[in-house]
């Protein structure tokens, strides 16, 4: 099974030169720490920048400078900033290539629950329905199952959902799979992890055709 | 045309309990500190406050929740701010969490003199319950009302006698769509300068926007979380 870094990492795979990606919170940041040599790509985050380098050095933090993590980050050379309805317009103008967004589930058609368990805990959307409904190109990255050991890849959200069939490929810390219109394709299997314990794991509808390769980190 | 004042209490003169409120920000980056511990300190009450987040717990918004002077909170993002989550799921607090980019159009559709436009974000959602849907382009989309607010509240960086105003980083975020939708739109500022020292090729905020200014006396910026990478 991957941890979270190598998930991260897994994702950072899907990085083509010339992108403006939007990470969103928790393991998505980290994709930023994995883009594969000799492609330049360029971090969104929907707070006011474009151009998003890495965490300052120690000393170095700017209150008036982070992400929508709200964590301090860097500028790079070549940022610009921006207000909320600009960041908007470039998510929703479809300017932004590739959206990575943690999910508490997903489902086999493709809808994504990420803001709230009813009764429990409300975490709000922010901006994460503005860009699972404008997004073309949305990664999810997550674990395969909860706390629970319950899976988090579903028949249909049991949570109130954040977006509608927006969602084309989850990486998980057992597997890749895309959303197609039978259900989830599973494309790649992670190091060490059956087939069988991935058909165990998956509540929703799997597809499986032929050998299933396994990741290459 | 002289916008300014002397500080806080004399920019928020005339708000009263139960009106709606904008405050600019990001979690605690680019808030209006001042002001924010100004209306504490005025006390009033049953207050609609729209902003993206709430604060934390001791600081920002979240103290004006500590003493519970918003009856309804217009946001995207509770996140980690235990006492709005806790007062959203008691009932005590009314709260409608809206996508952070309708929020950021409905502020400026409500500055631009635009009463309502069409977005796809939320359609399918429970944000979406009770609000027209249309289909564009093949592809459904809903409709979001503007928001105008009594008093809206921004913080910027430099800003002169006239109002005109420049945010820094990532501070600017809602600031300057608030700017443009509030009755009276209040700014504090890190740095009051005399007209013509701003370049007008750099103005974010042009003055027409502003009503009444002021240079905060201190500003904490306190850093919700430190990330830093080991020097090497």
């Amino acid at each position: 099974m991957l941890n979270k870094n190598q998930i991260a990492q897994r994702i950072a795979q899907e990085l083509k030169d010339g992108y403006y990606v939007n990470l969103g919170i928790g393991i998505p940041t980290l994709v930023a720490n994995y883009i594969p040599e000799g492609i330049e790509v360029e971090f969104q985050s929907e707070n006011g920048i474009l151009g998003m380098g890495p965490f300052p050095f120690d000393g170095d933090e700017d209150a008036d400078l982070i992400n929508a993590g709200k964590q301090t980050i860097t500028a790079r050379a070549g940022a610009a900033f921006f207000d909320s309805a600009t960041s908007f317009a470039m998510i929703r103008g479809q300017h932004v290539q590739l959206t990575v967004l943690g999910a508490m589930e997903v489902s086999e058609t493709g809808d994504i629950a990420n803001w709230k368990i009813p009764g429990k805990m409300v975490k709000g959307m922010g901006g994460a329905m503005d860009l699972v409904a404008s997004a073309e190109n949305i990664i999810v990255a997550m674990m395969h199952a909860n706390r629970e050991g319950e899976s988090k890849l579903l028949t249909k959200c049991s949570l109130p959902i954040t977006g509608v069939g927006c969602v084309k490929r989850v990486v998980t810390d057992m597997a890749v799979l895309d959303i197609t219109p039978d259900g989830f394709k599973l494309i790649e299997r992670a190091p060490g992890v059956s087939v069988e314990e991935i058909k165990n794991a998956t509540e929703g509808r799997l597809v499986i055709e032929g050998e299933i390769p396994e990741m290459r980190l | 045309m002289n916008k300014v004042v002397s500080g806080p209490q004399a920019a928020l003169k005339g708000i009263e309990d139960g009106m709606t409120l904008m405050l600019g920000g990001f979690g605690l980056c680019g808030i209006p500190e001042n002001t924010i511990a100004e209306l504490v300190k005025l006390g009033v009450k049953n207050l609609t406050c729209i902003s993206n987040n709430a604060g934390v717990d001791d600081f920002g918004l979240g103290l004006l929740l500590q003493k519970r002077q918003i009856r309804k909170m217009i946001s995207s993002y509770v996140g980690e701010n235990a006492l709005f989550e806790q007062l959203m799921l008691s009932g005590e607090m009314e709260v409608e969490l809206i996508p952070q980019g309708s929020l950021a159009e409905r502020c400026r559709a409500g500055g631009a003199g635009i009463p309502a436009f069409f977005t796809p974000a939320g359609y399918g959602t429970e944000v979406a319950e009770g609000k027209e849907v249309r289909v564009f382009n093949g592809k459904p989309h809903i409709l979001e009302s503007a928001l105008t607010a009594d008093y809206a509240i921004v913080k910027a960086w430099k800003g002169d006698h006239l109002g005109n105003l420049i945010y820094k980083g990532t501070a600017r975020n809602f600031n300057p769509m608030m700017a443009m939708a509030g009755k009276i739109t209040i700014a504090e500022v890190e740095e009051l300068v005399e007209p013509g020292e701003l370049d007008p090729n750099f103005i974010h905020t042009p003055g027409i926007f502003v009503n009444r200014i002021f240079q905060g006396e201190k500003f904490e910026k306190r850093i919700e979380q430190r990330t830093v990478r080991a020097r090497s």
